[in-house]
């Protein structure tokens, strides 16, 4: 099976990869462009840490092929901060104790990210809905909600 | 270890709520996790499981897998050695299938090929011949005289004959006469109860990276609880010298017990020996789920006796535990706990502990307690309510306090369960109305906490700043509060500190993150070095000042002179000794090592409402409140996070999470779809109380707070759910068919 050349942009960096035909877009994060702050918990898209954007779309890159980004934009969490600048998200998930073990936290970043950017001031529901696809073990949820309706106070102000 | 004599009431830097030190690296993607790094040359191993509950293992083929494209090694149970210790044999035999597979998704086999293709096309070349036996996972059936047999004299001794050999152990508590104190009871409830295996969850794989040469030096990195658990499980399965395996523990994404023992580090390493190249293994979320963690599942009968008036006069437990294909003693920590809230006259609890077809149990988070609590706290809810007696008021009347001679033995010293209790009580939860199909549950939770083998570096370095090195492995933010520990002890800001993660050749022995413990045991350890660091500047300052080392005293941050004859300098700063240390004697260091005793148990009380769906069983929790006694809360932060995530994973146990097997005994459900965990949109705020009763056993009085959050909702959630739906419920998980069926009936 001969591989494929991709075009794509990530994180706004032009990147050329070659992967096979049924190689997953988070295994081409990982494996070929060493971007692993996308992670693997369950490869079927049940669990949300692999989420990243394309084309400002949330997905789980685990459900998308590599070959799809091909002349697409993909944001992943090693984007999200300007340099040392960090996003208010993940300056908040840090004050507000957000994140226990961290796995889950790339995506659920990701996610919120998303969220913010298509509903500025979300209800504490909205919230928890749109964060139903990503799990997290460790916390109870409750200081992550807490941390991305701060998040959105703080963006709303700016 | 008494509660120091100047102990510092004023604390500074502990109780404060500072940034953890790895959050940059994990709210950017950078931290390191388990399957996050590579290897030059590095191969990709993958396991073969197999697909029978049970089955002798007449012959394995790998040639062709051998010889297949990319494969550079096969590796089969023949490849480890024989330890002598049954523990590490049985450690060995679950990472490969030995004469028989004993559950399905047992291991078998490995390839190490060069692409995860390769490895997964390689693996379905090996032949395997199985000649299939009967099975049995349910506990029950597995007790039988006639059960299907999962592994031959493994029963102790203290089993009576004429059992099923299923039955390994026997665990038997208390004190008092049961039959006067049923005697004397009013009203007595008998039940019998039933709960379904779940999994940790960690939303990280088991993964691992390992190399080891023909020379029996190697190296793992690897998540985990315990870099130097992993080492000895290793150098046991693999024949080779602890001293010559380094492993590093990566950050870890989520452990909660299902991380305290290994399954693939044996494997990538024996794959490493053969192909002379690493080899790095990650699961999949169908192998965590088929063959790493669950807890057990449980079968119990509890009888309580109770006056009208609401004292218990005679409790009495029977448990039976499955812990899957090998033997394990949970139900011993499941009787200890059972009634460990309780101050009894007459109590007596029974445990059985049984095998079956199933992946063998590990720890998850106070393992044995939740079940066993669970049935407990329903009984004596029901009594209140047949009895027409307010729940918190019954258990503050029978409540443990210091001075009850405990259900399992020890006579309690202080312990926070009346003050949880009565913080329940005052609180604003308990007395809020409630509407239709809705009803108010709450249970007690116990924990035992632990403290065990630590071993702890602390570094004077020579800009003043600090260097802590101690041995386990960072999962809820553990580094943040052994570096305000140290802070504190030193007087210097938190900032200064820098706490790291050593691998096995840098530090001596610790046990496992487990029990509750670091926090408690590693925060006393690195005081106990912070306070040698400060003998060893006070001596040094004593030397520049030409006085008494004892005329010395450290304040601060500062050595300053102290008592009549030590003169008037000036004070000297932490940063001002470590800047010329090497002038005075050299660099200063602190160590301290310790099998730690003193851990302090820890209760809790949850306060749960909820609300039944008549028409279609589903339960939603409306309000949650946790009352919890942290001795002295570190990082508050990080002990609400503690409280609110046991809690959510105890509300998954309560209300969805099961294994479920079929006919043929394959695990049906081996997904994050089908074995569902709560997500946000499950879930309310949960709320936090934390009382700080200080355990005489920690120089700040610190207990652990880990494992107590898991053991309450399971019975506070049954407790709500069978007040709103009228009907008592006897087992766990409540799905939704299970309560409509119950509600119906």
């Amino acid at each position: 099976m001969k591989m494929i050349p991709v075009e794509t942009t990530i994180n706004g960096d032009r990147t050329e990869f070659l992967c096979n035909s049924d190689e997953s877009l988070l295994d081409v994060l990982r494996d070929r462009l060493g971007l692993t702050g996308a992670k693997e918990g369950c490869g079927t898209g049940d669990c949300g840490a692999c989420s990243v954007t394309l084309n400002g779309r949330l997905v789980c890159s685990c459900l998308v092929l590599g070959v799809e980004v091909d002349g697409a934009e993909v944001e992943t969490i090693e984007g999200m901060a300007d340099g040392e600048t960090l996003h208010p998200l993940q300056r908040i998930f840090i004050e507000e104790a957000a994140l226990q073990c961290g796995i889950c936290t790339p995506g659920i970043l990701i996610a919120a990210k998303s969220l913010l950017e298509k509903n500025p001031d979300p209800t504490d529901t909205e919230v928890r809905y749109w964060l139903a696809g990503n799990l997290c073990r460790c916390t109870g949820y409750d200081k992550i909600i807490k941390a991305v309706q701060k998040a959105a106070a703080e963006m709303r102000a700016a | 270890m008494a509660l120091d004599h100047q102990a510092k009431r004023d604390f500074k830097v502990v109780g404060t709520r500072v940034a953890r030190p790895d959050g940059i690296d994990k709210v950017t993607g950078k931290a390191a996790y388990g399957a996050d790094i590579t290897a030059p040359g590095m191969l990709f191993g993958r396991i073969l499981r197999s697909p029978h509950a049970h089955a002798r293992i007449k012959s394995i083929d790998v040639s062709e897998a051998a010889k297949a494209p990319g494969v550079k090694a096969v590796v089969t149970s023949a490849d480890f050695a024989t330890p002598d210790d049954e523990y590490y044999a049985d450690i060995r035999d679950n990472c490969l299938a030995r004469e028989k597979v004993l559950y399905d998704g047992h291991a078998v086999a490995a390839v190490a090929a060069t692409s995860k293709a390769a490895a997964k096309a390689a693996i379905r070349l090996i032949k395997v011949d199985y000649e299939i036996l009967p099975h049995v996972t349910d506990v029950d059936e597995a007790m039988k005289p006639d059960a299907p047999v999962v592994q031959e004299g493994r029963a102790l001794e203290n089993v009576p004959a004429g059992m099923s050999q299923n039955v390994t152990s026997h665990f038997e508590f208390g004190h008092g006469d049961l039959d006067a104190g049923f005697a004397k009871a009013d009203k007595i409830i008998e039940r019998t109860f039933k709960t379904a295996a779940t999994h940790q969850g960690y939303i990280e794989p088991q993964a691992c990276m390992a190399s080891l040469g023909a020379d029996g030096r190697g190296e793992v990195w690897c998540c985990t609880q315990g870099q130097y658990m992993v080492r000895a499980n290793c150098a046991e399965v693999l024949g080779i010298e602890a001293s010559q395996l380094r492993v590093i523990s990566s950050e870890i994404g989520g452990g909660f017990g299902g991380k305290t023992t290994t399954f693939i580090e044996p494997v990538a390493l024996a794959l490493s020996r053969k192909s002379g190249k690493p080899v790095k293994i990650v699961m999949t979320r169908e192998e965590v789920l088929r063959a790493t963690g669950p807890t057990v599942s449980t079968s119990m009968d509890i009888k309580i006796g109770m006056t009208n008036e609401g004292r218990i006069t005679a409790a009495r437990g029977e448990l039976r535990y499955q812990g899957g294909a090998f033997p394990c003693g949970t139900v011993e920590f499941g009787a200890q706990a059972a009634f460990a809230a309780y101050d009894l006259e007459a109590v007596q609890t029974l445990g059985w502990n049984v095998m079956t077809n199933r992946p063998k149990e590990i720890a998850y988070r106070a393992p044995g307690a939740p079940t066993s609590i669970y049935a407990v706290e329903s009984v004596v809810d029901e009594l209140c309510q047949e009895l027409g007696l307010d729940p918190l008021d019954v258990r503050l009347m029978n409540a443990a306090r210091k001075g009850t001679l405990s259900a399992y033995g020890p006579t309690f010293s202080e312990i926070g369960l009346v003050a949880t209790l009565e913080a329940a009580k005052a609180h604003p939860h308990y007395n809020a109305p409630l509407g239709p199909n809705q009803g108010r549950g709450l249970s007690c939770g116990f924990w035992f906490n632990f403290g065990g083998n630590t071993c702890v570096s602390l570094n004077i370095n020579d800009d003043g700043t600090i260097g802590v090195v101690e041995g386990n492995p960072d999962i809820g933010g553990s580094r943040a509060s052994i570096s305000m520990m140290a802070a504190e002890e030193l007087g210097v800001p938190y900032d200064k500190v820098r706490t790291v993660i050593a691998d096995t050749t840098s530090l001596g022995f610790n046990d496992v993150t487990d029990g509750s413990r670091v926090t408690f045991a590693v925060g006393l350890a690195t005081i106990k070095a912070a306070r040698a660091a400060i003998q060893e500047m006070c001596k040094r300052v004593a030397k520049i000042w030409g006085i008494d080392e004892d005329a010395v005293l450290w304040e601060d941050g500062f050595a300053k002179p102290s008592g009549p004859n030590a003169g008037t300098h000036p004070p000297m700063s932490l940063a001002e000794i470590a800047a010329i240390a090497g002038n005075t004697g050299g660099p200063i260091a602190g160590h301290h090592e310790v099998n730690a005793d003193g851990a302090g148990v820890s209760f809790g009380v949850h306060l749960v409402d909820t609300e039944v769906d008549p028409e279609t069983g589903a339960t939603k929790i409306l309000r949650y409140t946790i009352f919890q006694d942290a001795g002295k809360a570190v990082h508050p932060d990080y002990v609400e996070g503690q409280m609110q995530g046991g809690a959510v994973q105890g509300i998954g146990w309560a209300l969805n999470e099961e294994y479920i097997y079929g006919e043929d005994g394959r695990l049906q459900n081996a997904g994050f779809l089908d074995y569902r965990i709560p997500v946000a949109s499950d879930l309310p705020s949960i709320e936090t109380v934390i009382l700080e009763i200080p355990n005489p056993g920690h120089p700040y009085g610190v207990r652990g707070v880990g494992e107590t959050p898991i053991v309450p909702p399971l019975a506070a959630i049954s407790n709500a759910v069978s007040r709103a739906a009228g009907v008592r419920m006897t087992e766990l998980p409540m799905s939704p068919p299970r309560l409509l069926k119950a509600m119906s009936a």
